[in-house]
């Protein structure tokens, strides 16, 4: 698993690349936490374009994230989700908070 | 013909993956198209995982998966003997969680069950939980 962090206008992106789950989590979530907190931005924008598989732990460190980002007045975006995270974002109705656009340039815009 | 494999993982979450892409090698010879394996994979992730979370709470213990194919018909079954879950109908209605603490969730039951034709849980408390799925392989 493996996280690559950059700043796009006035979002941090979180690029979060390979399989996420219970095993890994709250690596991601420490990791996350630092990274958005140092960055020093309110907006947040998860890259999900290279996450080839995540389960319900997944689900948690986003809606952790969402209420990180939500606490500063900022707004939490997913880009890009493949297919096996989208049918599960899906079914956790996660879209019904955290709103989903098909690429990056697209959740960046109107920030 | 059936076909049947059991396999004995340490409930450390390292197994997690393992258990993941067993599932799908073994499901794989029933020629299931890229959805259907991501489904199994899911649903397996999320039965080992509440294994090893909720059954034995980072205790030392063994999670037992076995798998059945019988035509097109997959059926896995994941077992421990951890705590067990003294409310199966509380602990399987979605977004509950006992460990909030943890971010978990508490949609992997709903996962389960909606990402495979059927879902069966039992339990007894102190002596361990047992999950069975099945998912018809339509290919």
């Amino acid at each position: 698993m493996d996280i690559i962090c950059k700043i796009t206008g006035r979002a941090m992106v979180a690029i979060l690349k390979g399989e996420l789950d219970h095993h890994n989590a709250a690596q991601v979530r420490e990791e996350l936490e630092s990274r958005f907190s140092a960055a020093g931005m309110r907006n947040l924008i998860f890259d999900l374009s290279g996450l080839h598989f995540m389960d319900s732990s997944g689900l948690g460190i986003l809606i952790g994230r969402y209420k990180t980002v939500s606490a500063l007045g900022g707004q939490t975006r997913i880009a890009a989700p493949s297919e096996q995270a989208d049918k599960l974002l899906r079914l956790a109705g996660i879209y019904k908070i955290i709103p989903v656009y098909e690429t990056l340039t697209d959740a960046v815009a109107g920030l | 013909m059936e076909n049947r494999v059991k396999i004995i993982l340490d409930a450390r979450s390292v197994n997690e993956g393992f258990a993941r892409v067993a599932a799908a090698a073994f499901a794989a010879r029933l020629d299931p198209t890229v959805e259907e394996l991501a489904d199994i994979k899911t649903a397996v992730s999320e039965a080992v995982t509440n294994a090893i979370i909720h059954g034995y709470e980072g205790r030392y213990g063994r999670v037992a998966m076995e798998m059945t194919a019988s035509g097109n018909l997959l059926t896995i079954s994941v077992s421990d003997k951890g705590r067990g879950i003294a409310d199966i109908k509380q602990a399987m209605c979605p977004l509950y969680t006992s460990k909030p603490h943890l971010e978990r969730s508490g949609m992997g039951f709903t996962v389960m069950e909606s990402f495979m034709d059927s879902l069966q849980v039992s339990s007894r408390v102190g002596e361990g939980t047992r999950v069975v799925m099945t998912k018809r392989i339509h290919g």
